[in-house]
């Protein structure tokens, strides 16, 4: 099993899956001759040429518009944003068509399409390029969302996005790019709505996903040297939601702790603490609590963006009131 | 569970006296409830089979609270006595068999329903206007529930003395709940004893605490030369004999209060606003009775009307039920003034804390031959202290003074307690 990272285990599967089906081509904004903002289709031009590999104009609305049209009629781009907060222009077209098409259409037509590019903080971009939207997306029925953590999930989880029949929405992370992990070779597919337990521990579930993945579970390293043993669920995907591994694990617990990004208000802490109250009630020993993002635009000053997000810290902190 | 005073938020299922699958006629006692002041028995209201018992023996239920039902022969199940509808338990297991069978052939439990049915005990916390919520994870309500244990029994050790798993798995291991896990372990020998409080003494506790904290008391002390009195007491028990076997002191003094108040209505009151106190016409003393596990206070009612032997005779009855906890729930309430007698444990004197809403509380010492000055020379005479604790906003000291100084009066001439006419006539 190589040891990569996790952009090269997002662009060693789009090669992979490019050579295996040509239906698959890439689109975006500094993605050919510029090789990616974050370098992830680096050298995919030259591999593939200016059909399979598509530097578009400054455009979400009309890129990604093309795209739905092109995976309508039977190919599957992988659309780059350049960050996710400018899918926010082209928001009508994933909401309204990309989202619905398979629906209006008797299930006749589907969009297989791929949207892929860095969700949320943690490397100074200020308010308007640090949003993390998972929330958003996740709201609307038609649509998929993927949130790999790990180098092996990133690829795992981009080779079942790019062979779905319907649209994802695949958040990368800019502080996850370089992050190394084992990746194992092959056709490694992860199944969409599984969740993984990246830690065992009885004491109290931990429920995340993303980049928060990390300091959640240094987090749990440092509550294990106290005797306190978490279970760390990393969710994986948000729609599909995997609340069966959640609540298998806090009817083990009876505690849990959910952990986001951002948030806070409507996010997906909320979420999947609602499941667990639904679900669980009865085996809980303590408050769900959360960690989640301070619930302001996201600073652009380095102290105050660590401040106005999650850290191992503030997760230290939840778990011991919810073991108390 | 039926409300069985003003103040019952929750009672206790001591015994039941019909199993599931009896027949059942209206009238019959299907179980013994406890609650803070009394036990009583409880009667079916209408006829059929007792199709489920949902309160087990030794577990609380709200006022309210479903605690059996009982299927009518082919008709409606029927609610226990008194249960408003709003306790209707959720739907799941605890729901039994029988107890949603609408026709009179109920299909055959399953083995699964039957399993789960019997004994669920309600939580002791749903009913509206409860003061005090017994605060557990549902974790640990689901584990007590599943072993019987009374959640209000337990001493929670979680966050706000949350009762949380540990202190379940702890009781039932028979062990005090060890503190959270992280946290060090406690010294060997612990250097005090936690005890429980009984329900009863918890009863009591709110309400001295309620009384102390929002009435303004004040105390008035005044001796009673008891003389005449006792040799009052003496020829009564000469001349009657066994029907005068009852009479106490007590009871010369219970109707020397009662008689005051019926002069001093100011004390015989209760302030219902603070613009507005409501005298009462009628005079119920309420009669401190030490009990086992705390206090409890029978009602004497018009003791400014009842004849010294009658008055005597209900008393004795009132503090030998009281004692032995077989009073109906009208014993209990209506007290328009109370009295609290310590004379017989040797005190001399001392000040009682008023039994809200009332306004006043008479305490008697004992009675003490004590060297006193009459007509210049000193004299040995049986003397005893009362303290009256009032409410100031009802009346002042000029008003406690006035209500000592006739209850004094009347013991004085006890010629006057022979009467049930108003003391001054």
């Amino acid at each position: 099993m190589p040891d990569l990272t996790y952009r090269d285990a997002l662009k060693s599967t789009l090669v992979e899956e490019m050579d295996r089906d040509p239906r698959v081509l890439l689109m975006g904004e500094d993605i050919g001759v510029y090789g990616g903002t974050f370098l992830v289709t680096e050298g995919l031009l030259a591999r593939y040429g200016p059909k399979r590999v598509i530097d578009t104009p400054i455009s979400e609305a009309g890129f990604i518009g093309c795209g739905i049209g092109m995976a309508m009629l039977g190919l599957r781009p992988v659309i780059e944003v350049m960050t996710w907060n400018f899918s926010l222009i082209a928001a009508d077209q994933i909401i309204q068509n990309a989202a619905k098409i398979r629906y209006f259409s008797g299930g006749q037509a589907g969009v297989p399409m791929v949207i892929r590019g860095p969700n949320g903080a943690g490397v100074q971009l200020s308010a308007q390029h640090s949003q993390a939207l998972e929330a958003l997306y996740g709201y609307f029925p038609g649509l998929y969302v993927a949130a790999p953590a790990t180098p092996a999930d990133a690829r795992g989880l981009l080779r079942t996005a790019i062979r779905a029949s319907d649209p994802v929405i695949f958040l990368e992370n800019a502080s996850l790019y370089g992050l190394r992990g084992e990746v194992p070779d092959g056709d490694y597919v992860v199944p969409f709505g599984r969740a993984a337990v990246a830690r065992h521990g009885r004491d109290v579930t931990l429920v995340t996903h993303g980049r928060t993945l990390h300091m959640t579970l240094a987090a749990a390293a440092h509550l294990a040297a106290d005797g306190v043993e978490c279970d760390v669920i990393d969710l994986r995907t948000l729609r599909p939601l995997d609340m069966a591994t959640v609540v298998e694990s806090v009817r083990r617990t009876h505690r849990a702790v959910v952990i986001e990004d951002q948030g806070g208000l409507y996010g997906v802490a909320g979420e999947v603490m609602a499941g667990i109250y639904e679900r669980a009630f009865d085996d809980l020993d303590a408050p769900v609590v959360r960690v989640s993002g301070e619930d302001v635009p996201m600073p652009y000053a380095r102290t105050l963006e660590l401040l106005a997000q999650p850290n191992e810290a503030k997760i230290v902190e939840a778990v011991r009131r919810t073991v108390a | 569970m039926p409300k069985m005073s003003d103040a019952m938020t929750e009672g206790k299922v001591l015994s039941w006296r019909k199993r599931v699958g009896d027949r059942v006629a209206r009238g019959d006692v299907l179980a013994e409830i406890e609650t803070d002041k009394v036990n009583v028995e409880i009667e079916a209201e209408s006829a059929g089979t007792l199709s489920e018992i949902v309160v087990g023996e030794g577990t609380l239920a709200p006022v309210g609270a479903v605690i059996a039902r009982i299927n009518g022969g082919g008709g409606r199940p029927a609610e226990s006595p008194s249960s408003p509808p709003r306790h209707e338990p959720a739907p799941g297991p605890s729901a039994g068999p029988g107890a949603r069978a609408s026709t009179a052939a109920a299909p055959a439990p399953r083995a699964d329903q039957a399993a789960a049915a019997p004994e669920r005990p309600a939580q002791p916390t749903a009913g509206a206007g409860v003061t005090e919520r017994v605060k557990a994870s549902p974790l640990a309500r689901r584990l007590a529930a599943e072993r019987g244990i009374d959640l209000s029994r337990v001493t929670g050790t979680g966050p706000g003395g949350r009762i949380v798993e540990r202190d379940i798995e702890a009781l039932a291991a028979g062990a005090p709940a060890a503190p959270a896990r992280p946290a060090a372990a406690a010294p060997a020998g612990a250097e005090y004893e936690d005890v429980e409080l009984s329900r009863m003494r918890q009863a009591i506790a709110r309400s001295v605490a309620q009384s102390h904290q929002t009435i303004p008391h004040f105390y008035v002390t005044s001796e009673v030369e008891m003389r005449r009195a006792l040799d009052l007491r003496t020829q009564l028990k000469e001349a009657y004999g066994d029907a005068a076997g009852a009479l106490s002191i007590n009871d010369l003094i219970v109707k020397a209060a009662a008689l005051a108040l019926r002069a001093r209505p100011d004390l015989n009151a209760t302030l219902v606003s603070p613009e507005t106190v409501r005298r009462f016409r009628r005079v119920h003393l309420g009669i401190m009775v030490a009990v086992p596990d705390g206090l409890v206070v029978p009602v004497l009612r018009d003791a400014d009307r009842l004849p010294l032997l009658t008055l005597a005779t209900e008393a004795r009855r009132l503090i030998d039920g009281a004692r032995e906890r077989r009073l109906r729930q009208d014993d209990f309430s209506g007290a328009t003034f109370s009295i609290s007698n310590l004379g017989m444990y040797d005190v001399t004197m001392f000040s009682a804390i008023i039994n809200g809403p009332q306004a006043g509380i008479l305490a008697v010492g004992r009675i003490q031959e004590r060297p006193v000055v009459r007509d210049g020379a000193i004299v040995a005479r049986p003397m005893m202290a009362l303290t009256v604790s009032v409410d100031h906003r009802v009346t002042d000291g000029v008003g406690a003074a006035a209500f000592l100084a006739e209850v004094k009066r009347l013991l004085e001439h006890p010629v006057l307690l022979l009467g049930t006419s108003a003391a001054n006539a």
